[in-house]
């Protein structure tokens, strides 16, 4: 391995900076306990959300329990995407929807099949309220990280219940061994001039569906 | 490649030719006032912001106190995880293992993040001079590398160019890099932003090996973090068969929770935003790819050994005190002559690498000590006492006095009367007997320095939360 002395060497000059500090409290503090929420909670996180993202300039939709086949079917096809990326462990009964091709990552899709892709349909893993973002792990309904990176469109469905009210909580919620994605809108830039553009390297859309759950 | 940072003049001579350029001053004061508004809206909103600034400032201060414990730790976590671990004491070696660590790979080009670490080492000359090529594919570094330029601001390191210039950049110099612009490229954001998004996108597909660097490392899980917007870092970091961080050792936090206070503070002191569009992590050899961690020193436990000087390593580089800055917001970024320009710049640059450079010598008097940067900073890194510490170093530059004619400053009289109270009330005991350091010296020219109070007026109607949201 390279820099073996140098490992030595740095933590010596280290340990010699900081010799005789006395010792720094744990600042952070324990991650706030989960804890049960009423409907009427989850749903007003929900909203929150759903605002925030908005604010995001990206596409959000509210639907009853039990809306999410013919939401998907109606965000797909109001994009006018044919040929749609579909990681496994995605609810069966989401639709094939009329004329959508769904194609599945196994065998893996190559990077050249995933940018001519129309889109992309995932699930998530957790989602904040106050920031408007939505986090995928790599997990079941979400494949890995590039099926979500190259497809130009992302229609991302959200359960109100994965949804908590801000980041504290949610990073109790995630397992730092698997690759996180955290996404906040579409791609953008503000690069030139300050003025924010939409859409860079990441999709450029981004649709988001969340059920809300019986009241 | 792009240009050197390497014999520049002292900060005087290169704020005074940067007033020289009025578009270049008007990019800047538009940039940063715009920067500036968002960030005090995204501010606002966060109900108990003081609270989350030290809190930030605890963790990282925390981080450093046991830095040798987090960095082992870390070291384990990335290994079991499937990672290699580098220590690298400075930039040649760091330099060196990239390079060998490319080169293993059998490619000859890699693409890149915006890591302002790789561009303290000078990553990119130094593998240009073994045949590999290194492709910067932010937007704004895209525009840098392609006017043979510099970087000048943290956030928005092309602040400095124009739409117009931007075009002309890509429709000269984009066809030598890759995929040419296209034919008839106008100057609207989104049309230069279409040009650059097909320029990239056949490099990434075909990418081997990228670089990058990140803005944290989780001590107690291993996990690396990487803040952005555009998706390019998603691209490299995703996409290819190997990858390579070089982090610096101070970007580390201890565990997995702290980083919820930083995932707040960041991107609101940065862009305003409630959170920046894309933020990946991952934890050692992720999704079969061959991960290396390049951990780096260049001067950082130098910097750790000095008691005041120490807070600069706190910093998470959101480049919001450039953004209140007046010397900045006249004398642009490349007059501190430095990847890190700015307040932040003016303290870490001379700590980093010493002050035995006309420029680097001059660059803590690059301030008027207003206090701005301070208040603005999400760790609470207290630049003018820094500045002021450092300027102890260097006593009496010719410098000092051209560099503030030059830039024209109209100090305004409550904020340099703020700082030099904090200032004297913090160093009563070894400072003045009747001047005080630094431009405080303009003020004492005329004055004796009366009896100085241990804490202000202003500084204690703070602390007692007079200004708590
Ligand atoms: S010194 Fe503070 S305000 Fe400046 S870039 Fe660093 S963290 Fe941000």
């Amino acid at each position: 391995m390279t820099g073996r002395g140098s490992r030595e060497r740095i933590l010596a000059r280290i340990r010699a900076a900081t010799a005789g500090l006395p010792p720094v409290p744990d600042a952070a503090g324990p991650p706030p306990a989960p804890r049960e929420r009423t409907e009427a909670e989850i749903v007003r996180t929900a909203e929150l959300f759903a605002a925030r993202v908005r604010d995001y300039r990206a596409t959000v939709h509210l639907v009853a329990p039990g809306g999410v086949p013919a939401a998907v079917a109606g965000a797909l096809a109001g994009r006018g995407a044919r040929r749609v990326v579909r990681p496994g462990g995605l609810p069966v009964e989401w639709p094939a929807g009329d004329g959508v091709e769904f194609l599945a990552d196994e065998p893996p899709l190559t990077a050249a099949e995933l940018d001519a892709a129309d889109g992309v349909l995932t699930g998530c893993a957790a989602a904040v309220a106050e920031t408007g973002t939505i986090v995928l792990d790599a997990g079941a309904g979400q494949g890995r990280r590039a099926l979500t990176l190259l497809p130009d469109y992302h229609l991302c469905v959200v359960r109100a219940g994965q949804i908590v009210p801000g980041v504290p909580e949610v990073l109790g919620r995630l397992d730092p061994a698997r690759p996180l994605t955290w996404i906040s809108g579409p791609s953008a830039t503000s690069d030139i001039e300050l003025d924010r553009v939409e859409g860079v390297h990441g999709p450029r859309t981004l649709e988001v569906i969340v059920e809300l759950p019986a009241v | 490649m792009s240009g050197t940072w390497l014999g520049m003049p002292a900060f005087p001579r290169n704020a005074e030719a940067a007033l020289g350029n009025s578009r270049l001053r008007a990019n800047l004061r538009k940039a940063t006032h715009t920067i500036r508004a968002r960030r005090a809206a995204g501010v606002d909103e966060m109900p108990g912001w003081a609270k989350l600034r030290a809190r930030g400032a605890a963790v990282k201060d925390a981080a450093l106190r046991d830095l040798d414990k987090h960095l082992l730790r870390a070291e384990e976590a990335v290994t079991t995880a499937g990672g290699r671990v580098h220590w690298a004491a400075d930039a040649a070696e760091a330099n060196t293992i990239v390079t060998e660590l490319v080169k293993a790979t059998g490619h000859r080009e890699v693409v890149k993040v915006k890591s302002m670490a790789t561009q303290e080492i000078g990553l990119n000359e130094a593998l240009a001079a073994e045949g590999i090529t290194a492709y910067e594919t932010d937007l704004a570094e895209l525009i840098v590398q392609l006017g043979d330029d510099l970087p000048s601001h943290i956030l928005v390191p092309a602040i400095h160019r124009g739409r117009a210039e931007i075009r002309e950049i890509f429709r000269d110099r984009m066809a030598a890099w890759g995929r040419p612009a296209p034919d008839g490229l106008g100057d609207d954001p989104r049309a230069l932003a279409e040009a650059a998004r097909l320029h990239l996108r056949e490099r990434f597909l075909a990418s081997k090996v990228a670089v990058s660097g990140a803005n944290f490392l989780v001590a107690e899980t291993g996990t690396l973090v990487v803040l952005e917007s555009e998706g390019n870092g998603r691209m490299c970091l995703t996409l290819p068969e190997t990858l390579i961080s070089v982090v610096g050792i101070e970007k580390i936090v201890p565990t997995w929770q702290d980083l919820a206070v930083f995932l707040e503070l960041l991107p609101r002191s940065s862009t305003g935003e409630r959170m920046n569009p894309y933020t990946s992590m991952w934890t050692g050899a992720a999704e079969g790819q061959e991960f290396h961690l390049v951990l780096l020193d260049n001067g950082r436990t130098g910097v750790l050994a000095d008691e005041i000087g120490r807070q600069a390593l706190r910093c998470i580089r959101c480049s919001a005190c450039l953004n209140v800055c007046p010397v900045y917001e006249r004398a642009g970024g490349h007059a501190y002559g430095s990847v890190y320009p700015g307040p932040i710049g003016a303290i870490l640059t001379p700590q980093l690498r010493g002050t035995a450079t006309p420029l680097d010598a001059s660059l803590p008097y690059a301030s008027s000590l207003c206090g701005a940067c301070y208040d603005v900073c999400p760790v609470a890194i207290d630049i003018p006492e820094v500045l002021v510490h450092l300027r102890a170093r260097v006593p009496h530059p010719p410098a000092e006095r051209a560099g503030l004619a030059a830039a024209g400053w109209l100090l305004d009289r409550p904020g340099r009367l703020r700082a030099a109270q904090r200032l004297a009330g913090r160093l009563r005991g070894l400072v003045p007997r009747r001047r005080l350091p630094g431009p405080g010296a303009a003020w004492t020219d005329t004055r004796d320095v009366p009896p100085v109070p241990a804490e202000s007026f202003r500084d204690w109607w703070r602390r007692t939360g007079g200004e708590d949201r």
